[in-house]
């Protein structure tokens, strides 16, 4: 895909998101209530209109081929970028998925070790030095420092007796 | 003017508390950390580390967070030198010459240079701000809903009349900010606003830092990554010999760009203060600047030592002209400040004006902090040339996994939700899509912001006004204001007729 295709798919898709969020301010009222001013609805439904109209002001420049972007024919995401940004950026999304399944000490080494082995390509005896003192050190700052609880999903259970011995 | 040498004399008191001083110097070797690595710049380490300040009290976190803004703009000269890769985009200009420099074997002078610039850059500037503070805090007293919003009118209209980016991509970049900070409640009525797809997490609406960390730790990583790799993944580290005699004869050379370093220092701190220039632009303006008065203007890009003297000059003088428009009128001059900011809401504290009446011990803390974090930064800087070169060592795929550790877990700390952390990183992917397409992110993170203080400030004054928008042009400050901010916003159109009427008269 080119630049220049993805200039104007990116400038569509922003566009119906701003008639979805007009459609969604319309929920308040937009017009002026005697006593209170203008409803609640207006301050994002007049903003979301002014999104509209720089998308389809966007549009209109990529139409005219107007500026570098619209008349770029280079390749958005060169392949071998695709899937390195692409391989990181799932691996994000599956982080961030077994949170709620193997909590944040399960997914976190998980995600450490295929960073660091497989994606950097670091020895194992880095990778599992990593994969143990980064949590450990994120439990003592946020949970026992900090007093946040992070999610655990199913691993809760386990950590019972830790919160008996720091709190 | 003793009354304000007394206030700082109480800042310092507020400094010298041994935690704040280990804060300081703490946040100056961070910033100088995070300012080093290609990838990361002040921005970034603000919006991640922020969640991890709510371990100390406010004064405590500022001032951290403040040494880390300081120290990022050192740090960003290292790798600029170094890598010939600029650390950060304030430090765009120091490459152009201090990559020639440490070419030709002089690296060593070329950090010396950019951190004695940086030092007196930060100096002036950080006495510039401590007697422009208090009188334009005082003035700001008087303003009301009117003024308030017709500011937030004229920090949104320098983003278009000077943001040198596409105009509907900034107006969009706005106004989707805008939006976006709309969402939960609305603050009037108390009726749930903008429920985006009935989904319950939007009722507690979207924190600023959710936005923030998604675009500026999320998605500038998976930029770097992207960098990384059409980089080849290497980089060539060039070496610097520091010795003391080296260093003296450096220093004694350095005498003679004080002009320079001057020029830059006040230009940065004036450039700082807009919203949409900051330190970037301010170091790149006095680049230029220093070239047209240099007696020697062919030796720019081939290692001229001015060249390295007035960006870092400006870009630390223009990280501190960002903060007075942010602490006198709560409204940030740069998307550091406006995380800044942002946080001061999340610690309970009121930006604006009364925060030097109310909170003295704050306002008159941090500004005493960054005499100290100027003072850290130059002394760890130097001190450590060697440790940061090594620093810079370390492999990628190491610093980007923690950094993306920290940035889902500075997501989930403020609200505690897993909704938003997922929102996180989607901005993030969105963001790094729409980055590679030339939206700028700034004024989108400015937004959602000032947005909860702009949309009330906005009806509160059509109350007052009974639904005209005369009131915003009829009273003694707004009305000024008011007319910079239509001058900002048509900037744009006016260009295009006058190089119409140009073209039709040439």
């Amino acid at each position: 895909m080119s630049v220049r295709t993805a200039e104007l798919l990116m400038a569509m898709m922003m566009g119906v998101f701003s008639i979805y969020l007009m459609f969604k301010s319309y929920e308040l009222p937009v017009g002026w209530i005697e006593g209170e001013g203008p409803g609640g609805g207006a301050w994002p439904f007049w903003l979301s209109l002014v999104m509209l109209l720089s998308c389809l002001g966007i549009i209109f420049n990529w139409i005219r081929k107007v500026g570098p972007i619209a008349t770029s024919d280079k390749v958005y995401v060169r392949a071998d970028v695709l899937t390195e940004v692409g391989a990181v950026a799932i691996s994000l999304i599956v982080t961030v998925a077994l949170f709620s399944i193997i909590g944040i000490y399960g997914s976190l080494p998980l995600f450490l070790i295929f960073y660091v082995r497989f994606l950097g390509g670091h020895s194992w005896m880095l990778t599992s030095a990593l994969a143990i003192i980064i949590p450990v050190s994120i439990f003592f700052f946020f949970e026992v420092t900090l007093k946040i609880i992070l999610p655990k999903g199913y691993t809760e259970p386990l950590f019972i007796p830790l919160y008996k011995m720091f709190f | 003017m003793l009354e304000t040498l007394g206030l700082l004399a109480n800042g310092f008191t507020v400094v010298f508390e041994p935690q704040n001083l280990m804060l300081i110097i703490a946040g100056c070797a961070l910033g100088i950390f995070i300012g080093a690595m290609p990838g990361l710049g002040s921005v970034n380490g603000v919006a991640i580390l922020l969640p991890l300040t709510f371990l100390v009290p406010p004064t405590g976190a500022i001032i951290f967070l403040a040494a880390i803004y300081y120290g990022a703009m050192y740090g960003g000269a290292i790798s600029s030198i170094m890598l010939g890769i600029p650390g950060a985009s304030t430090a765009v200009a120091t490459t152009f010459d201090g990559r020639p420099l440490a070419k030709q074997g002089m690296a060593d002078k070329a950090l010396t240079a950019a951190a004695v610039a940086s030092f007196v850059g930060g100096s002036i500037s950080v006495v510039l701000f401590t007697f422009f503070a208090p009188p334009l805090a005082h003035v700001a007293l008087v303003f009301g809903a009117p003024e308030e919003f017709a500011l937030m009118l004229l920090a949104f209209a320098t983003f278009v009349g000077l943001g040198g980016d596409d105009l509907f991509k900034t107006l969009f970049s706005i106004s989707i900010g805008l939006v976006l900070s709309a969402v939960g409640f609305d603050i009037i009525s108390g009726e749930p606003r903008l429920v985006l797809w009935d989904i319950t997490g939007f009722l507690h609406g979207i924190n600023f830092l959710i936005l923030a960390i998604g675009i500026y730790g999320i998605g500038e990583m998976l930029w770097t990554v992207e960098e990384h790799r059409l980089g080849g993944g290497k980089s060539m580290l060039s070496d610097a010999t520091v010795t003391v005699k080296r260093t003296l004869a450096n220093l004694r050379e350095l005498m003679t760009t004080w002009k320079s370093i001057v020029m830059g220092s006040f230009l940065g701190y004036f450039v700082g203060i807009l919203p949409a220039a900051g330190a970037t632009p301010g170091s790149l303006m006095a680049y230029g600047i220093a070239k047209q008065i240099s007696k020697n203007p062919e030796k720019f890009g081939h290692g001229a030592l001015d060249g390295v003297c007035a960006p870092e000059a400006a870009n630390n003088a223009a990280s501190t002209g960002s903060m007075l428009p942010m602490l006198t009128l709560g409204i940030p001059g740069s998307p550091t400040t406006a995380i800044l900011l942002g946080g001061m809401v999340i610690w309970g504290l009121e930006p604006g004006p009364r925060l030097f009446v109310d909170h003295p011990d704050f306002v008159w803390g941090l500004i005493a902090s960054l005499y100290a974090a100027n003072l850290f930064s130059v002394l760890i800087n130097v001190a450590f040339i060697p440790v940061f070169i090594r620093i810079l060592k370390t492999p990628f795929t190491i610093l980007a996994p923690i950094i993306f550790i920290l940035c889902l877990i500075g997501g989930y700390a403020p609200t505690q939700s897993l909704h938003d952390v997922w929102l996180m990183v989607i901005f993030g992917i969105v963001g790094y899509l729409m980055r590679k397409l030339d939206y700028p992110m700034a004024p989108a993170v400015l937004a959602i912001v000032l947005g909860p203080l702009a949309e009330p400030a906005l009806r509160q004054s059509l109350i007052i006004s009974d639904g005209s928008f005369s009131i915003f042009f009829t009273r003694t400050y707004s009305g000024p204001i008011m007319v910079a901010a239509l001058i900002f916003l048509f900037l744009p159109l006016i260009k295009i007729v006058y190089v119409k009427l140009r073209k039709q008269y040439a």
